[in-house]
């Protein structure tokens, strides 16, 4: 029963939805306020409805019902609680109710507590979120129905790729689509304030948090993403511009280049139409995303036009929601005046170029990412890999880090150079000086001696905003943006030296062998097999000497799951706070040496370190406008609590 | 002239003496690396930029398959013997296609990939451009 009861409250979701479209946009005509008033309990009901839809999914997994076919295909009755909850979304249909889900108790939540807008607006937002959640409700009853009962229950699931069976990736895509929906309710503001021509600055300060939650969650999920590729696939590598990869790096351009796009139309109202356009993209590629991952294209093309329902579906999705918002954009446009105006010396002028420059990068992403999967549908296979994406891709990066270190400096509408003239110059003498001497000292590649250069000179950048204010006294919002800019800085900083100074040792040795690795040796004192819960591995135990000293032991595995029987490299990670020693045991060669494979990693680690700095100040900067926010609101209340005492006073001193 | 693509799918698919040699062990070179560490170096450039494949979307340098494995052992030792990195990538290239190479040759099928970000490039400029040229007038009283 527990299936068929989610299934009811899904269809009455999906039912709820439609209400809500209707209450929504009907609601717009004159005399359609009845039915307006049923715009926002619609939405609280449909997202507790679709919550419970989830949770009766939630707990068909921790009760492991073989009946139902997601959990035979995806479970296993062996499995920890754990993965056995996160299996419930570790498929394609569970993750799209998940996501679903998420979508519903935003618009729930945005139906409960949002009152700044104009009712009108407010209505058209309900509508539009309502029109987007009816689609996906669509896709899931029609096409993945995550309920579906099996006619014979099988005796055992099939297990969950123990690839699959990682906390870090139990987490990571919740993480991902969390931040996708974000982007969804920033669209359908857009599409709102388009509908009632209300892109006023009201308009990006209601939607900015949502737009900052969901930068802060795709970015969160892009750094973990990359450190699971970084320690599960066991050579080290951290980003491999898979199309998967690009899939989730595309939607964090865009919504990078909405976050501040918004931040100009809220101080300023400026970048008016930029800001909606950005709102569109920025959900689309969301959109392209799940169809990347979703549709099953990228494993090849030619078995997605065999089997094409799912991914014509959110094909058709996309084209329904973007072609329908490019087309209010369209005839709302000349509507949309440009906005205030400002000269290039500004810091509007310095958003522009990071809005600019994220917008290409975005394109090439796009262009390079698309393009294989083009060709391959004629039979004509190329691969578009690091070489392609890591020059093209700097060619704007680099010029928009330039802007970054001087942006924050500059004042809002016009500034002069005479005033900004100090900083600029020790910037720019600091990256030249780098430039040189990184050049003469290692001689390093082209990319990775700019990006040590351009670490240096953003890091510098990024904190002089801070110069000769008040720290006890700076808002949240402004810390926010000098962490993020500085965590821009170590993000950049790990990754160019990771490329430019690593070592790598691939070796065969018998135990007792000692192998030198950059400043660290390691010797391996013994090989024996261990087990696990579901699992048996063969350990290495190495131990470590830095620079002569002993620190560490390290036990890289090589496992074997058995169901599915699935071979995996569990590597052993040393961290030092400047890098890290990575070690990875391979096979048996068959003279009776084993193969180990080390690399020492200089600064990787500072990679994620700046992706949760960045993070950190999303949040600091999400704290800062909320609780803004809240204090305005209990402000507003306590002004009209008191009119109302003294409209009451003046009543009763009258009669 | 339709059995073309077909044929071409085929020979693809034909699995190539490397790969053929799945139950033998690697080969010396495949988790090995060269004495020379000048020609390690350019060993690992270009195996970072050659495709496994067997895998998806891994580089021969990342990759535990063994079709990966005979790759690198190829590389390696064609180094060793003296052959330009740019040489290996040619006989690679023309042995299994462009599809194992992931830097992108400019040619009939690839040219987009090459003039739309310089496309990109012209107009990022131009919107900058725009921006520039239009001066804000303080002067005016409708602010």
């Amino acid at each position: 029963m527990i299936a068929e009861f989610g299934l009811v409250a899904l269809w009455f979701a999906a039912a709820l939805a439609g209400l809500q479209l209707f209450a929504g946009f009907l609601g717009l005509r004159e005399g359609g306020e009845g039915i307006a008033v049923l715009a926002r309990p619609a939405a609280l009901v449909q997202a507790l409805l679709c919550g419970l839809s989830f949770l009766m999914l939630l707990w068909l997994f921790a009760r492991t019902d073989l009946s139902v076919a997601l959990v035979a295909n995806n479970s296993h009755s062996a499995k920890p609680m754990i993965f056995k909850l996160s299996g419930a979304w570790g498929n394609h249909e569970g993750s799209m109710l998940l996501w679903v889900t998420v979508m519903a108790l935003a618009g729930g939540l945005i139906a409960f507590i949002e009152r700044r807008l104009p009712e009108r607006t407010m209505l058209a937002t309900l509508g539009a979120q309502a029109f987007v959640a009816l689609g996906f409700y669509a896709f899931l009853l029609f096409a993945s129905n995550p309920f579906e009962r099996l006619a014979v229950a099988p005796a055992e699931g099939n297990g969950l790729n123990p690839l699959l069976q990682d906390i870090g990736l139990a987490f990571h895509p919740p993480t991902l689509y969390f931040g996708y929906v974000g982007l969804s309710v920033a669209f359908s503001f857009v599409v709102g304030a388009l509908l009632t021509r209300q892109v006023t600055p009201e308009f990006a300060r209601v939607m900015r948090p949502w737009v900052l939650g969901a930068w802060v969650l795709l970015t969160l999920g892009i750094a973990a993403g990359s450190y699971w590729a970084y320690y599960e696939l066991g050579w080290g590598g951290w980003w491999f511009w898979d199309p998967v990869e690009n899939a989730s790096l595309m939607p964090w351009l865009a919504a990078t280049a909405l976050l501040h796009s918004v931040s100009v139309l809220a101080a300023r109202d400026a970048l008016r139409a930029w800001t909606v356009m950005l709102g569109v993209i920025a959900f689309s590629m969301s959109m392209v995303g799940t169809f990347l991952v979703r549709s099953g294209i990228l494993t090849s093309v030619h078995a997605f036009a065999v089997d094409p329902e799912r991914g014509s579906f959110i094909l058709a999705l996309l084209a329904l929601n973007i072609g329908g918002a490019l087309a209010i954009f369209a005839t709302r446009a000349s509507t949309v005046a440009e906005g205030e105006r400002f000269s290039i010396l500004s810091r509007e002028g310095g958003l522009v170029i990071n809005n600019v420059a994220l917008s290409a990068i975005l394109g090439i992403v796009l262009l390079g990412t698309l393009y294989p999967l083009l060709t391959e549908a004629f039979d004509v296979r190329v691969s578009v890999g690091p070489p392609y994406f890591n020059p093209v891709g700097a060619i704007f990066l680099f010029p928009m880090l330039l802007a970054l270190a001087i942006g924050p400096l500059l004042r809002w509408r016009q500034d002069s150079f005479a005033r900004i003239r100090r900083p600029v110059i020790a910037l720019a003498v600091t990256g030249v000086v780098a430039v040189i001497a990184l050049w003469a000292i290692t001689g390093i590649g082209i990319l990775p001696l700019l990006g040590l250069a351009l670490a240096l000179m953003v890091a510098i950048g990024s904190v002089l905003p801070l110069r000769g204010r008040s720290l006890r006294r700076l808002p949240l919002s402004v810390w926010g943006m000098v962490i993020a800019h500085l965590g821009v800085a170590v993000t950049l900083f790990g990754m160019a030296s990771d490329t430019a100074f690593q070592k790598e040792r691939l070796v065969a040795v018998n135990v007792g062998d000692v192998v030198e690795v950059g400043p660290w040796s390691a010797q391996l004192e013994a090989v024996s097999p261990v087990a696990g819960p579901n699992w048996t591995a063969i350990e290495a135990r190495l131990s470590l000497r830095y620079e002569g000293t002993e620190v560490a032991m390290a036990n890289p595995q090589a496992r074997s799951f058995w169901s599915p029987p699935t071979e995996t490299s569990e590597v052993a990670l040393t961290t030092r706070w400047n890098g890290q020693l990575y070690t990875a045991l391979g096979n048996q060669a068959e003279d009776g040496r084993w193969q180990l494979r080390l690399w020492w990693k200089p600064f990787v680690t500072w990679i994620w370190y700046g992706g949760l700095l960045i993070g950190l100040g999303g949040v600091l900067a999400l704290l800062g406008r909320v609780s803004g926010d809240i204090r305005r609101r209990v402000a507003d209340r306590k002004i009209a609590d008191r009119r109302a005492d003294e409209a009451e006073l003046a009543a009763e001193t009258a009669s | 002239m339709r059995a073309l693509p077909a044929l071409i799918a085929l020979a693809l698919a034909i699995p190539a003496p490397l790969a053929a040699q799945d139950s033998l062990p690697p080969a010396p070179y495949a988790y090995n690396q060269l004495e020379d560490p000048e020609l390690e170096e350019q060993a690992r450039e270009l195996m970072l930029t050659l495709r496994c494949l067997k895998c998806q979307s891994q580089s021969i340098a990342d990759s535990d398959a063994p079709m990966a494995g005979d790759m690198r052992h190829q590389v390696r030792t064609r180094l060793a013997a003296g052959e330009t990195p740019d040489e290996i990538r040619t006989w690679l290239v023309e042995r299994y296609g462009d599809y194992v190479s992931y830097e992108p040759r400019v040619t009939a099928s690839t040219w987009p990939l090459f003039v739309i970000p310089v496309v990109l490039l012209l107009i990022a400029g131009l919107i900058i451009r725009g921006r520039l040229t239009r001066k804000v007038q303080p002067q005016e009283g409708a602010e």
